[in-house]
């Protein structure tokens, strides 16, 4: 038996769509071999929009600001955990690999550091598509909440959010590169660390004037900022997509240099063979 | 498992493939390589060569820097100092022109557990690059004989079986250069003996060169053309399997070994404790 010897050999400084495809594939296989991996995607989602639909229509009733726009806190909960699940789908992928001490062997192949991250955000936006969309449809019934109503502001929001994710999903596992599975609970806490700062349900007014400054430095805080603005007004604020996407190249920029370096140091100290359960 | 068959995969590398640049450079050239983790010197300015169609074996106790050597070709761990030059180009610059010429096998990693066998070898294939991915895989379940689990995930196999498909992971890119630690480590012998004499047959048909880590004597005398013996993450002898055991006064490498780990090789080359 002989097969086709041909091997694709892009120039050394190309970038791998296939090899990026190949991880992906590696993730869906995982998926599509575990049912309850499936439903956990999905669950926690629906678990949070049950508990806000139902609390956004009790207060309907008694606050007037929630009376003013329906779907503000449905809306926020839902985009919440589009970031929420877009770290979590970041980091969890990459944790993947430490549990099945799979570094080594990736890392031998043409595989670049660049193209594994490409691969992560792949399979991060393939988990937010799994874990998001049922509650997102779920809530146009339940609640009479459509997401889809924020129009066209809604991908902006969606992709600042995403983005942002990532980010954080960076500095997740450049510390994971370089502490190990030992701070495997920084990739689930570190969301909640934020939470209060990204004024998910209240606007930012709300916060103390010092860390209303911490607030703005997020670009979480620009977009729930800005889809309250929508929800309220009905208008979209340029400036606060602006200042989301800004803050959003140097975050990404940063994690993207971190993962760099602790991918080198991690080289340098042997760790790329020893990380694992 | 037919051992008889020509694997007939592997294309022929050294004289035919790579002509002359071949026959003049060496497979891997290491020189003066030095590796220090904080004030531990894991393997100290170790130099030597792996040519074409050749296999040396690295040998030496727990913690001589086998692994870490290896590590260091793979470009898994960066040297502290010193030189690689691998098919005539320095891994520290070039790595990514002779990467895909190259592949490895350890104890030390595991393929993801819950993918099935064939998921495995699908990912892999596609991230060295291979078109025919189902007739390679097809190919090697035939030369490995994994067609019986194919289907199974990693998780499921026995010990025997998980190194045999670690070994098909090795041949997926037909390597050039094949970087084998421990390759039949927890095998029983007679399975242990069948991925050796795969691992002679590629070797002949393909001209790849293979650098072994192993504590099988048997193994690397059978194997190996040329031996480094390694201690404290130092070459303290080297040379062809038969010549060493001659030159310490041995029945075999397993006491040569001994000697070197224990330091009883008496000063005319000998032992001193010869029995």
């Amino acid at each position: 038996m002989t097969t086709d010897r041909t091997i694709d050999r892009p120039r050394p400084s190309s970038f791998s769509p296939r090899r990026i495809g190949a991880l992906v594939l590696r993730y869906v296989y995982i998926l599509r071999g575990s049912w309850p991996r499936m439903i956990e995607l999905a669950y926690w989602p629906l678990v949070q929009l049950v508990i806000w639909g139902f609390l956004s229509n009790f207060l309907r009733e008694e606050s007037t600001w929630v009376a003013q726009a329906a779907g503000v806190l449905v809306s926020a909960v839902l985009l919440w955990d589009v970031f929420f699940r877009g770290q979590i789908g970041f980091s969890v992928s990459f944790m993947e690999e430490m549990y099945s001490r799979n570094l080594a062997n990736l890392f031998v192949t043409p595989l670049r550091p660049l193209e594994f991250v490409a691969s992560l955000v792949s399979i991060s936006l393939l988990r937010v598509s799994f874990g998001a969309l049922p509650a997102v449809l779920l809530a146009i019934p339940m609640f009479d909440v459509s997401l889809f109503e924020l129009g066209l502001p809604l991908f902006a929001f969606f992709a600042n959010l995403m983005i942002m994710s990532w980010a954080l999903g960076l500095f997740t596992i450049s510390l994971l590169m370089r502490a190990g599975l030992g701070a495997e609970s920084f990739a689930w806490f570190i969301i909640f660390l934020l939470a209060p700062v990204a004024c998910v349900y209240y606007p930012v007014t709300t916060l103390p004037d010092w860390l209303q400054v911490v607030a703005w430095s997020m670009p979480m805080v620009y977009v729930f900022e800005g889809m309250r603005h929508v929800l309220f007004e009905g208008s979209f604020r340029v400036d606060l997509f602006l200042g989301a996407c800004a803050l959003n190249v140097v975050y990404f920029g940063l994690g993207t240099m971190t993962f760099l370096w602790s991918f080198r140091v991690a080289r340098d100290k042997g760790q790329l063979l020893q990380i694992g359960e | 498992m037919d051992q008889t068959a020509p694997i007939g995969t592997a294309p022929k590398v050294g004289a035919g493939d790579l002509g002359a640049t071949a026959q003049a450079n060496p497979a891997v050239a290491v020189s003066h390589l030095t590796k220090q983790f904080g004030n531990v010197t894991a393997v100290d300015d170790v130099s030597f060569t792996v040519r074409h169609g050749e296999t040396v074996a690295l040998l030496g106790g727990n913690g001589a820097g086998k692994t870490t050597t290896l590590s260091m070709l793979l470009g898994l761990l960066l040297p502290t100092s010193g030189t690689i030059h691998v098919f005539g180009h320095d891994i520290a610059t070039d790595r990514r022109d002779i990467v895909h010429r190259i592949n490895f096998t350890s104890p030390y990693v595991d393929l993801p557990m819950r993918l099935t066998v064939q998921e495995n070898l699908t990912v892999y294939a596609r991230l060295y690059g291979l078109r025919d991915v189902k007739g390679r895989i097809a190919e090697l379940a035939e030369d490995l004989d994994l067609g019986d689990f194919l289907k199974r995930p990693v998780k499921k196999l026995s010990a025997g079986q998980k190194t045999r498909v670690g070994l098909a992971k090795a041949m997926l890119n037909w390597p050039e250069l094949l970087l084998l630690d421990e390759p039949t480590a927890s095998l029983d012998p007679d399975t242990g003996d069948w991925v050796r004499t795969y691992l002679e047959r590629y070797q002949a048909e393909s001209g790849a060169a293979i650098l072994l880590a192993s504590h099988n004597m048997a193994e690397v005398e059978r194997l190996a053309k040329d031996v480094l013996m390694m201690k404290a993450g130092r070459i303290v002898d080297t040379g062809p399997p038969r010549a060493l055991i001659d030159q310490y006064g041995r029945k075999n490498l397993e006491e040569v070994f001994l000697d070197i780990a224990r330091g009883t090789r008496s000063e005319n080359g000998g032992a001193r404790n010869d029995d």
